[in-house]
């Protein structure tokens, strides 16, 4: 015991004192940390655009706008077609889709239809997903809006 | 015991069964019975583990040509047969709970598809199929809104699911099932089977059965 037990006492209360020195000088600097913010800051989280871009400008006025998304498991036929369980304007608001233009709710008579006209029935007829591709076969076209 | 007393003589079947059971044995050593018993209880209970693993297979389920050319053939190039990575989803991985008791449950409740396949043959040609597909659809349905599609989750889990990964309109429509406390089934109607007409209408009616 004595000599040994009393300079390691020592020792640890000379260590104490200058982290409490250290720690009271840094509290003046403000404080710097990654998320440039301070602890009890709302950060808004940045969206996610991964697999996702965002929506294409159409190349012409009339053209059908593009799919930002894939379509290759949504079932289109005679019996269902699934693309209406967000896009229609029955469903639009809650899944935070585009809803239809109102144009595909008018029969070939143009009488207003409360659910999608049947000349309307296969989206994929005129809409297409995007995709940033080189073109299949070379052209020289030009978007409309850029002449 | 309101019987005549004539069949007092020679008692019926079950009761002289039940007569042959309470006997005790005479003739066979106490060993033998116990550890004997053990034994065939071993086969027994492995016997009974293979037919019932035996009939949780995809090859089990194609085996009968409703299921084969119908949703088996639909199934063909869904995520859960065709993927980036290979891992497949069989039929009994969705339509079998994987816990004992439930699963159970379900082989029992089978014996009616038998009965529809082998007696009255509901649904044996596509026609009949097609017409029988909303009310066979809506049972699946339900079974998952009830078990909060405990069958999905056997896989999928929200806890492990990385929405920064997904694409971003998954990933915000993930966050916003959790916030409302929806179930896999709530949106994924028909990933793996072709959807008969009416069927977001019909869907909505038994999801309102449990509100």
């Amino acid at each position: 015991m004595s000599k040994h037990v009393l300079t390691s006492t020592i020792a640890a209360v000379t260590l104490l004192a200058l982290a409490g020195l250290a720690v009271a000088q840094s509290a003046g600097i403000p404080l710097q940390s990654l998320r440039g913010a301070g602890v009890d800051e709302q950060v808004a989280v940045q969206d996610n655009f991964r697999l996702d871009e965002k929506r294409f400008v159409r190349s012409y006025r009339q053209q059908p706008p593009l799919v930002p998304h894939s379509i290759d498991q949504y079932q289109i036929d005679l019996s269902a077609n699934q693309c209406l369980g967000c896009h229609d304007w029955a469903n639009a608001g809650n899944r935070g889709a585009p809803t239809l233009s109102m144009t595909h709710y008018l029969d070939r008579d143009n009488n207003q239809l409360d659910r999608v006209s049947g000349t309307r029935w296969f989206c994929n007829q005129c809409h297409v997903p995007q995709a940033d591709a080189p073109e299949l076969i070379g052209n020289t076209f030009q978007s409309s809006s850029e002449r | 015991m309101a019987e005549p007393s004539s069949n007092a003589t020679k008692p019926g079947p079950i009761r002289r069964f039940w007569n042959f059971l309470a006997r005790p044995s005479a003739v066979f050593s106490l060993g033998l019975l116990t550890i004997g018993g053990f034994i065939v209880g071993i086969g027994f209970w492995g016997s009974f583990h293979w037919a019932l693993e035996m009939t949780n297979t995809e090859k089990f389920c194609i085996s009968c040509h409703e299921m084969k050319e119908n949703v088996y053939a639909e199934y063909q190039g869904t995520a859960h047969q065709n993927n980036p990575s290979g891992v497949r989803a069989t039929c009994p991985d969705c339509h079998v709970p994987k816990e004992w008791g439930p699963k159970i449950i379900r082989k029992i409740q089978a014996s009616k598809e038998l009965y529809g396949h082998f007696i009255t043959g509901s649904i044996e040609t596509p026609e009949k199929f097609r017409d029988e597909r909303l009310y066979l659809a809506s049972r699946v349905w339900r079974a998952m809104k009830a078990t909060d599609s405990r069958e999905c989750r056997n896989c999928h889990s929200f806890d492990f699911m990385d929405f920064t990964i997904q694409a971003s309109r998954a990933g915000k429509a993930h966050q916003t099932a959790i916030d409302d406390g929806a179930t896999c089934i709530d949106c994924h109607q028909g990933i793996a089977h072709d959807l008969p007409e009416g069927y977001l209408e019909r869907y909505r009616e038994i999801a309102a059965e449990f509100d």
